[in-house]
């Protein structure tokens, strides 16, 4: 028999540390008590992704949400909710919630998450057309294609207001207005999911989860600007994706949703796969554009654009998979339902790959405007072993960081440029007190250093120069000058590189110097790694107090660099040591520290 | 199925759409539900699906649908798995592996009970569901 009432108690680490162990204790005592404990069953579960109003306690079927639990409200929850029907006003998140609100007025509801490109991910088998025709697929397209004007779709996306989510947030209406306004009989539609930045996976999980919703945006794309053809440039080290998508295009084709005369409307329609060799410059429009013609994937001078002159020299219309996936939303619940979602500057939601030192890593989808300390810490469940936030990384290798001051700062295009940062494509990878800023920069630099084309000589030689130098100043190599040269570097990286690759190279570099000065003065003048993450500058030292001789760590040194008498106080010869870490993190005693 | 005219279209979305709701109502079905991205399949999610089919044939349970979905979002508790059994809560567990899925088949499918420590819902308002 099933129970009554199910009481969820949030067992995450944020809850935990606010007892949430005693109210679950509590709560299985009081329904003993009072008698119910074979109607209603108490569980523990994971983060509910609210940890800042913890501890949390839900119970069902009315889906009554209580926050700041206290271990002595167990006795009224069971008495007042479980017994009488009533629920505890008091601790309700929402207090007006009473039945469960749903609509897109309500979503400061505790549900931090609101999900339209993730609306089917993780509820339909993406290999089944029929599971996403169930739920609304393939009605925009109905709509699109018997109800509406080119320039009627084309206008439902400026009420919208959606902006690319590719990176650069342009207006996606212009972009289908140039390219329904140029000139010629031969069109195409281009998909970008070549998704390559590192710790980003927003796209790749939307075509595996969900593909017919970008099927169907391309073919509404189509529609509007007069193509009709489209391809699909996605990276060969994706095969779940590819073989996704190669299914849904080949149930979509059996049904009549793509090929000729779709639904017996006269208008023919078709969808290629082009696969990429993984180069993330190809990633860029127009070397997107070179690669799938079969060029070498190098960036190209815009003017002409795409829109003008794209694909085989036809106008293209170019968007990213995200941007496709909001599409057929828009169209079925109108512009005017998705541009009250957001902030005026952004409108609707935007997924995020939440990685690095967090406590809950995932895929998230939250409104435009959403701040980061909700994203860190409500919905991501703040940092992993208890250790401090630092800073986030947006934009991957493109962008910058966000610090402790900007946590509160609304996320959209607009404000993550103000604060020198970008929004990217929307990979987050957070970092705690042990990252060190410095080599942090370095590892982007490399990423954009390998990736770059070599086309232009900003790019090629600059990125090179900018990691010559990290390089210097974590080895401890570094002079005060060399932040001059940085700045004169990036400077002419942003003026003269031929595309966004090599002009947002130097950002990491810029946005750690902005906002982590005394770190890089540290490595210069110092000589310090403050975070102890470049070996060069830093010395295991043993303690000599806290040594008891077990001779655990000199056992452990690949290089024989520690030396010592059983239980006497060992000692590292600094010179010998490879700081590979081994000893600090064999030693049981915390004799061993990082200088 | 041959291509489709816009009334096909129409009739199959309805057919399909009442199918999803009867489920609901007259409770007879139950459903498992296995994430399948990517990182769910690096983290098992193979080997949880297999499981649960094993196990039903094993207890010879009928009335159970087994199939896979896209990422769930939930990617530090992957294998991640959601589970509809009708009169009691839709829920998503993580962290399963082979034994847990056991544990759901015999305490949350049989038993009707929720499998405690496992269950990890975020919740996110889903824009399609009309009441
Ligand atoms: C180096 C580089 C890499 C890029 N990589 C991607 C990518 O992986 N996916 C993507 O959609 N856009 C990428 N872009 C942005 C595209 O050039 C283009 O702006 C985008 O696909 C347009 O789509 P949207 O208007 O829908 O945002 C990249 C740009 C640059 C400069
Ligand atoms: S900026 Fe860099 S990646 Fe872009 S075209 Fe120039 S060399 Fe190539
Ligand atoms: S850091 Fe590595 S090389 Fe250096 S003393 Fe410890 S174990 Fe030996
Ligand atoms: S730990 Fe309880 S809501 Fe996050
Ligand atoms: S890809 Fe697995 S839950 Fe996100």
């Amino acid at each position: 028999m099933a129970f009554r009432n199910y009481i969820l108690v949030c067992g995450g680490t944020g809850c935990e540390s606010s007892r949430s162990e005693e109210i679950y204790q509590n709560l299985i005592k009081e329904c003993e008590a009072q008698g119910v404990k074979d109607e209603v069953q108490v569980i523990k579960t994971g983060c509910f992704g609210f940890c800042e109003q913890g501890p949390i306690v839900k119970i069902l079927p009315e889906d009554a949400f209580y926050v700041k639990v206290k271990p002595e409200d167990a006795k009224e929850l069971v008495a007042e909710h479980i017994i009488k029907g009533r629920e505890v006003t008091r601790l309700l998140y929402d207090k007006n919630q009473s039945k469960r609100n749903t609509k897109v007025e309500d979503i400061q509801f505790y549900q931090k998450q609101f999900r339209i490109v993730l609306r089917n991910c993780g509820k339909i088998d993406p290999e089944n057309i029929d599971e996403y025709i169930a739920r609304d697929g393939y009605e925009a397209l109905e709509k699109a294609l018997f109800e509406m004007t080119p320039e009627q779709i084309v206008d439902e996306l400026k009420t919208a207001g959606l902006r690319g989510r590719g990176g650069a947030g342009f207006p996606t209406w212009m972009k289908w207005n140039f390219t329904k306004s140029s000139p010629g009989e031969i069109k195409y539609v281009v998909c970008n999911a070549d998704e390559g930045d590192p710790g980003a996976y927003m796209d790749r999980s939307t075509l595996e989860g969900d593909p017919h919703s970008v099927l169907e945006a391309m073919t509404i794309c189509g529609k509007a600007i007069g193509a009709h053809q489209g391809f699909i440039y996605i990276r060969a080290e994706y095969p779940l994706a590819i073989h996704r998508l190669e299914v849904a295009m080949k149930q979509s084709r059996e049904y009549g949703l793509l090929g000729k005369d779709i639904l017996g409307s006269g208008f023919d329609f078709d969808i290629e796969i082009r696969l990429g060799a993984g180069a993330f410059v190809c990633g860029e429009e127009t070397a997107l554009l070179q690669s799938i013609e079969g060029h070498r994937g190098m960036p190209q001078p815009r003017p002409p654009f795409p829109a003008v002159k794209g694909l085989w020299g036809k106008p293209t219309c170019i968007n990213n998979v995200e941007t496709f996936a909001n599409v057929a939303v828009i169209i079925n619940k109108g512009g005017n339902w998705f541009n009250k979602i957001g902030t005026d500057d952004s409108h609707g939601t935007k997924v995020f790959a939440l990685t690095g030192k967090i406590a809950n890593s995932g895929l998230v989808e939250v409104p435009m405007g959403t701040t980061l300390r909700e994203i860190v810490f409500d919905i991501g469940g703040g940092i992993a072993n208890g250790k401090k936030f630092k800073a986030v990384q947006t934009g991957g290798p493109s962008g910058g960081v966000i610090t402790e001051e900007n946590l509160d700062t609304p996320i959209d295009f607009g404000g993550l440029i103000k604060i020198g940062s970008m929004m990217g494509s929307g990979g987050m990878i957070v970092m705690d007190e042990d990252d060190c800023i410095v080599d942090v920069a370095k590892f982007y630099l490399n990423f954009s250093v390998d990736e770059s084309c070599g086309k232009c000589a900003p790019c090629r030689i600059g990125g090179r120069s900018l990691l010559h130098i990290l390089d210097k100043i974590t080895c401890g190599n570094g002079t005060l000058e060399d932040i001059d040269t940085i700045h004169k570097i990036a400077h002419a990286m942003q003026k003269g590189a031929l595309c966004a690759l090599g002009q947002t190279t130097p950002n990491p570099v810029l946005s750690g110097l902005r906002y982590f000065p005394e770190e890089y003065r540290a490595h210069i003048v110092d000589k310090k790694c403050p975070a102890g993450k470049c070996k060069k500058l830093i010395t295991y030292v043993i303690d000599p107090a806290k040594c008891i001789g077990c001779t655990a760590c000199a056992r452990k040194c690949p290089v024989g660099a520690i030396s010592g008498e059983r239980k006497q106080p060992h000692k590292i010869n600094t010179a010998a040591c490879i700081k590979c870490g081994a000893c600090y993190a064999t030693c049981k005693f915390g004799a061993i520290s990082i200088h | 199925m041959a291509k489709m005219t816009l009334e096909d279209l129409r009739k199959l979305r309805e057919s399909k759409q009442d199918a999803l709701r009867k489920r609901d109502v007259e409770g007879k079905d139950c459903q498992v539900i296995v994430g399948m991205g990517t990182c769910g399949i690096a983290a098992g999610a193979k080997v949880v699906l297999d499981a649960f089919l094993s196990e039903l044939e094993a207890k010879g349970i009928e009335n159970v649908s087994v199939t896979q979905t896209g990422c769930m979002g939930l990617c530090h508790v992957e294998p991640t798995v959601e589970v509809i059994v009708p009169g009691m809560p839709d829920v998503i567990y993580g962290n399963v592996d082979a034994k847990v899925v056991k544990q759901i088949v015999a305490d949350h499918i049989i038993g009707k009970k929720l499998v405690s420590e496992h269950v990890f819902d975020k919740p996110a308002a889903d824009i399609l569901k009309k009441d």
